[in-house]
């Protein structure tokens, strides 16, 4: 893990982000756009829980099977010309490109979006290997001009204004026209493109990620709304594939299925505008396509999944409902999660990959509210594997110390019916009295997180058990 | 009430009904508990309260399995041999129909007996809709309302339609929807106190949709939310009414409103 973690220091960066009010604005956009579109576009099919169910299925087959689909898709990859390298860690995954790039002689690599690209922070290692990486999805482009990491996994630069990216244009882009009007998005567009053009047509290498590997022919699939995925992979003369192990499923009818809900469940699209599949490098007859075709698959604590209940997490198909679906998201946005994937499907990820050691408040950060397996498309039950990583923490005493002594007060009590009814009628009756002229507090010892911002209801006095036995034995005397 | 049993019928023809009153009814708000043994009777039902303490949710919830199971087997254990077992709650009517028959999933010895009593096991409108029939409770409440979807009963449980159906059949009642009201309020237990701040603004939100409805009155089925929502409406100085949906169903509104002084006219401002 090179990818640098703020993750421990979650609490702090949700506080920045709150603050921040530009990125407030930019996060209402997050709530409005992604699930009314989700929405439309999961009405619209009759089929589409149904589908929902067949995609989590064929996911579970493959993750059963994982060890056998790799085999057959590489031995795949190999019979059409390409070559599949396994890669343990980032480490590894870096060097294999790395050596990729050099025997290739490259001096300038062009990339397709890819969070795997993140998670092993490529970009950086060439860089430093004095190879430059030209990010050619526009919103990774923008943030890669910021030096940002993505906030969104489908979305970028979904933290950012317009106003921003023409700061940057302007600041990055100044062989053009100073005077230039850049007042419209399409003016910032069109920009891009001008200059992405040059970049893809000079690149020797370029890297994608991968939606989908495809074991029965040995085809790589990426789905992308910009055509930049397609120019990234066509026009170098090697095309590396740089994706996960957990990306394969048998056959291609089986992604044909799990697209279906891939678009739909992220921006409600009922396709990507681009769906592009490739297998191996330029064939003789091929009038385009790279002459060199890798495929790098990382592990990187993937394998380590397997067999327990996180497993589950690898059906993730990286759509984005999830943190779309998010009330933690929307208000703090993708970096306060401090590593590469924010959101739900990061909160259960992201300690396996990193250790909960690191990102022990990102399982915690959630209100249970169940909204993102309500949309997740494989069905990943997220709160139950939050739940599994509080649990491993509470085996490890990672818990903090107040809430494990909080717990134990509360837990000694609750199994002691009796000890309990007398103690939370004498603190309820001291609490009633104590509220009973405002009917609130707006400030209690040991309720400080809560009255921070609200006011603490006052209880009516009396428990409910004490006076139910009360009236009853009235009742019946 | 419309689905209530022949006053001829037999005794023991009476559904037997525990009330699982849940902790925070049981110390906070009292009133919300015989708010629900009114309409449980009134629909013919026989109620009896097991001595009880709590469902175990908030260890579960903290990772704390073991103390989580203790309590599971203790309420299992109470509410053995009732006909149905109800809460005023989503939350814990949750906990105990789809969490425990999972805290057990590898005991062959308890999870018959957990999914025994999570299939007994209702959160209180949706006994009184679902199981019940119940169309219309005999209560009336003049006033404009708005209903927040509470998170565990509604994706849990999939309480929706039930209290609105029952809202809608009592006179005085125009029930105004909440934008959004199926988003998270922000309170997730020990959350709201473990990350005040980001608890802060979620309900933020939720009070402003509140104010956007133009509602007197606010409900919701679960105490925890209500909490949470009546604590940040009367920071905020408003003077919006919260109230459990067990209290208007069943015409039981003497006591304040949730948050509010035992003088109604003692204004809602900051304190």
């Amino acid at each position: 893990m090179t990818v640098h973690t703020t993750s421990p220091q979650f609490k702090t960066n949700a506080a920045r982000a709150l603050a921040d009010t530009q990125l407030q604005k930019a996060l209402g956009n997050v709530k409005q756009g992604f699930i009314d579109k989700r929405r439309a576009a999961a009405e619209k099919l009759p089929e589409f829980e149904a589908l929902r169910d067949s995609a989590r299925d064929i996911k579970n087959h493959t993750l059963q099977h994982l060890d056998l689909y790799l085999e057959a898709y590489e031995g795949k990859v190999k019979a059409s010309g390409g070559h599949v390298h396994f890669a343990r860690t980032a480490e590894e995954a870096r060097g294999i490109i790395l050596g990729i790039c050099r025997e290739a002689g490259a001096r300038t690599v062009t990339k397709g979006k890819s969070m795997i690209a993140e998670e092993i922070g490529i970009n950086h290692h060439l860089e430093a290997n004095g190879i430059v990486p030209v990010e050619t999805d526009l919103g990774e482009y923008i943030i890669q001009l910021r030096n940002e990491m993505p906030s969104h996994i489908i979305a970028p630069a979904v933290h950012l204004n317009a106003t921003q990216v023409e700061q940057d244009f302007r600041r990055v882009h100044t062989h053009l026209d100073a005077k230039r009007d850049l007042s419209e998005p399409v003016q910032l567009l069109t920009e891009a493109r001008a200059v992405l053009r040059e970049r893809f047509l000079a690149a020797d290498v370029g890297i994608t990620g991968a939606n989908f590997l495809v074991a029965e022919t040995g085809t790589s699939i990426i789905v992308t709304n910009e055509g930049n995925g397609d120019l990234t992979q066509i026009l170098p003369k090697t095309h590396i594939v740089l994706t996960s192990i957990e990306k394969l499923v048998p056959t291609l009818e089986d992604v044909s299925q799990i697209l279906r809900v891939l678009a739909r469940s992220a921006t409600g699209q009922e396709m990507s505008v681009y769906t592009t599949f490739s297998t191996g490098p330029r064939r003789a007859a091929d009038s385009d396509g790279p002459e060199n075709y890798h495929v790098v698959l990382l592990d990187n604590g993937r394998s380590s999944m397997l067999g327990t209940s996180f497993e589950e997490m690898l059906r993730c198909i990286r759509c984005g409902a999830c943190m779309n679906h998010c009330p933690v998201y929307h208000a703090v946005g993708g970096h306060a999660y401090g590593w590469v994937y924010p959101g739900p499907m990061g909160a259960v990820l992201t300690p396996s990959l990193i250790g909960i050691d690191k990102a022990g408040h990102l399982p915690n950060a959630s209100t249970f509210c169940g909204r993102c397996e309500s949309v997740c498309p494989v069905r990943i039950p997220l709160p139950k594997l939050m739940r599994h990583w509080r649990e491993r923490e509470f085996e490890r005493h990672l818990t903090p110390a107040t809430i494990r002594s909080g717990l134990k007060t509360w837990g000694f009590l609750a199994r002691r019916p009796a000890l309990y009814r007398v103690a939370t009628r004498a603190a309820m009756g001291v609490l009633g009295l104590a509220g009973r002229a405002k009917g609130r507090f707006a400030w209690l010892p040991l309720a400080k997180g809560w009255t921070k911002y609200r006011d603490f209801p006052a209880p009516q006095g009396e428990t409910f058990q004490a006076r139910w036995r009360r009236e009853r034995h009235r009742r019946s005397a | 009430m419309s689905a209530s049993a022949s006053p001829g019928a037999e005794r023991r023809m009476k559904p037997r009904v525990a009330l699982f009153v849940t902790c925070l009814v049981d110390l906070m708000r009292p009133s919300v508990g015989f708010a629900a043994v009114k309409l449980l009777e009134d629909a013919g039902c026989t109620v009896d309260v097991p001595v009880q303490t709590c469902c175990g949710q908030p260890a579960f919830n903290a990772g704390d399995r073991g103390t989580a199971r203790d309590l599971a087997e203790q309420v299992i254990d109470a509410f053995r041999g009732y006909d149905y077992v109800v809460a005023p709650s989503g939350s814990c009517a949750g906990m105990i129909k789809a969490h425990f028959p999972e805290l057990f999933d590898d005991d062959p010895n308890w999870l018959p007996r957990a999914n025994a009593l999570a299939a007994r096991t209702y959160e209180l409108t949706s006994f009184l809709v679902d199981v019940l029939g119940v169309t219309k409770v005999d209560a009336t409440y003049d006033g404009t309302v708005t209903y927040h979807d509470s998170c565990s009963g509604l994706r849990e449980l999939g309480v929706r339609s039930q209290p609105r159906r029952l809202l809608a059949g009592m006179d005085g009642v125009t029930l105004v929807e909440l934008n959004e009201s199926d988003v998270c309020c922000g309170f997730g237990g020990t959350f709201a106190v473990k990350y005040s701040d980001i608890s802060g603004a979620i309900v933020d939100a939720k009070t402003k949709h509140v104010s956007e409805t133009g509602a007197a009155t606010l409900l919701a089925g679960d105490l925890g939310c209500l909490m949470n929502m009546a604590g940040r409406l009367s920071r905020e100085g408003k003077a919006v009414e919260v109230r459990h949906v067990a209290e208007i169903l069943a015409g039981m509104t003497d006591d304040p409103p949730i948050g509010a002084a035992k003088d109604p006219r003692r204004p809602l401002t900051r304190t």
